[in-house]
């Protein structure tokens, strides 16, 4: 194969689930936060 | 919207709107690259062209990789469309909880940290000491505007929070006693530079505080020259020993040494190896923010090093983590099956609305870095938020709102960036920080190359052609 897919979350999907607000809110982006839920 | 880039030997294509990576090669990253924007006739004679002296890629080659492409566009894992805009999301009439406070125990600091955005601990106005009952309030303000929200947030922020530890240790004691009752678990964060670190707050925070953030800026000279007492000692040897000891005591886990590099060390890494050849092992370098004048400013030219520095480190992270002797880095720790969901990605960061900081005398601010800026102050903890004009504000400010950002393959990871550094940098809290975003962008792409690497164990077996 030439094209190698990681497995990632889908996040069209995500947006079926409404956000459940159980995530996380010093200088420099939302990439690394946690949710109970999500991770 | 896609996004192509080539680093550390991958070939890496990212779908930003579904969160799709894929690990690509070279034939296949310039049919995704000419895709749409050519026929197939066209893309087969260009790359035919291309690739003339290598015997592997055929005509029928060429044709199989387009129809891959074609395949991943109907599943929805290349070139997928923005439907996130569109949505019916209605931000301003979102009902919004209170996640986390900042608290604000010291306005005064043992240090003279010339970078210093709160001015030596001061935010620009008088030194103070947070007293148990404004913080005792402020707990209590969190508690009935966290909604039924259980895990709440609470950073023991300065200045120097040290400096006022009974208090820190008092309003400890306050919340868990009240725990039970409203049905909520306190999560407890100590930023510290660590002057005043002793067995007391050591055996304290290990039994209380879920994450402890220490300052130091690396290796002994570049952090000496900025982080000096208010006599202009250096702090290295001071903190150094300090640092060790409580994260040994800590079992090496949940704390960040968080570093600030300035223009003076652009070759930042340098620092964050040295943190990780001391023992630190999880660790976090950010670029200073300050007034473009100050002669420790990141300047242009200073750029496309800073941008070789995160690849650098990137490569020596996944070195480092093959031979057994791994660290973590703030920035690169990112989730990609199991990250933000889209309604996190679109709303930002949560300051102005689920995240605030508290002075020492009660009153509301977005976040730490608007303290003493009186047009952001949202209200305080007596009467809570009353100036609903900056909490709106805040509540639209997100990757949507800037015009600039929604063509940006980024936006679905920053949200629209950070919008102390907006405000500070253009005046407006939806402006663009330039300077910032092409940093956190080489980030991003080196945090999703370290996750190619993983993946396949530092092994790219997609470079055939080469």
């Amino acid at each position: 194969k030439r094209i190698q897919t990681l497995e990632t979350r889908d996040l069209k999907s995500s947006l079926a689930n409404g956000g459940c607000g159980e995530c996380q809110t010093k200088t420099s982006g939302v990439a690394n936060q946690k949710c109970e839920n999500c991770n | 919207m896609i996004h192509q880039f080539k680093l550390n030997g991958y070939n890496i294509v990212l779908d930003p709107c579904s969160g799709s990576v894929h690990n690509v090669d070279d034939l296949a990253y310039d049919v995704i690259e000419l895709y749409k924007n050519k026929t197939t006739e066209e893309i087969v004679n260009f790359l035919l062209k291309k690739y003339a002296s290598n015997s592997e890629i055929t005509k029928q080659e060429i044709l199989d990789c387009i129809d891959d492409v074609k395949q991943l566009e109907a599943q929805g894992k290349l070139f997928t469309k923005d439907v996130y805009e569109n949505h019916a999301f209605d931000f301003k009439n979102r009902n919004t909880i209170v996640k986390a406070l900042c608290l604000h125990v010291a306005h005064t600091c043992n240090l003279n940290c010339e970078y210093c955005f709160a001015s030596q601990g001061k935010y620009h106005g008088d030194r103070a000491l947070m007293s148990f009952e404004v913080g005792k309030r402020a707990l209590d303000f969190l508690i009935e505007n966290s909604g039924t929200r259980r895990n709440l947030e609470v950073d023991f922020f300065g200045g120097e929070p040290l400096m006022n530890w009974s208090v820190v240790k008092k309003l400890v004691e306050y919340a868990r006693s009240v725990e039970k009752k409203y049905n909520k678990n306190f999560r407890f964060t100590l930023t510290t530079n660590g002057m005043l670190i002793n067995d007391d707050v050591i055996e304290f925070s290990n039994k209380e505080m879920s994450n402890v953030v220490l300052s130091l800026d690396g290796r002994k000279q570049i952090n000496d020259y900025s982080r000096k007492t208010i006599t202009g000692v250096g702090s290295y040897d001071i903190i150094v020993p300090k640092f060790k000891k409580l994260v040994e005591a800590r079992g090496g886990k949940n704390y960040y040494m968080r570093g600030t590099f300035t223009h003076r060390n652009v070759e930042f890494t340098k620092d964050i190896l040295h943190m990780a050849d001391l023992g630190f092992k999880e660790l976090s370098m950010e670029p200073v923010v300050c007034d473009p004048n100050d002669e420790f400013a990141l300047t242009k030219k200073d750029l496309p090093i800073l941008k070789e520095q995160y690849e650098l480190l990137a490569k020596e992270m996944i070195k480092r983590n093959k031979e057994g002797n791994g660290f973590t880095f703030y920035h690169y720790m990112i989730d990609l099956k199991g990250g933000p969901c889209i309604y996190k990605r679109i709303s930002g960061c949560g300051s102005g609305t689920e995240y605030m900081a508290v002075t020492p005398w009660g009153d509301l601010y977005p976040c730490h870095q608007f303290v003493g800026d009186e047009k952001y102050k949202l209200g305080d903890i007596f009467n809570g938020v009353t100036n609903t004009q900056v909490r709106d504000e805040f509540k639209l400010c997100n990757a949507y709102a800037r015009e600039k950002c929604k063509d940006c393959w980024a936006k679905l990871y920053c949200s629209g960036g950070c919008a102390a550094n907006s405000y500070h940098s253009t005046g407006d809290i939806t402006g663009i920080y330039e300077y910032g975003c092409e940093l956190f962008k080489k980030r991003i792409e080196c945090a999703i190359m370290i996750k190619v690497a993983e993946e396949f164990n530092g092994n790219n077996i997609w470079r055939k052609i080469r």
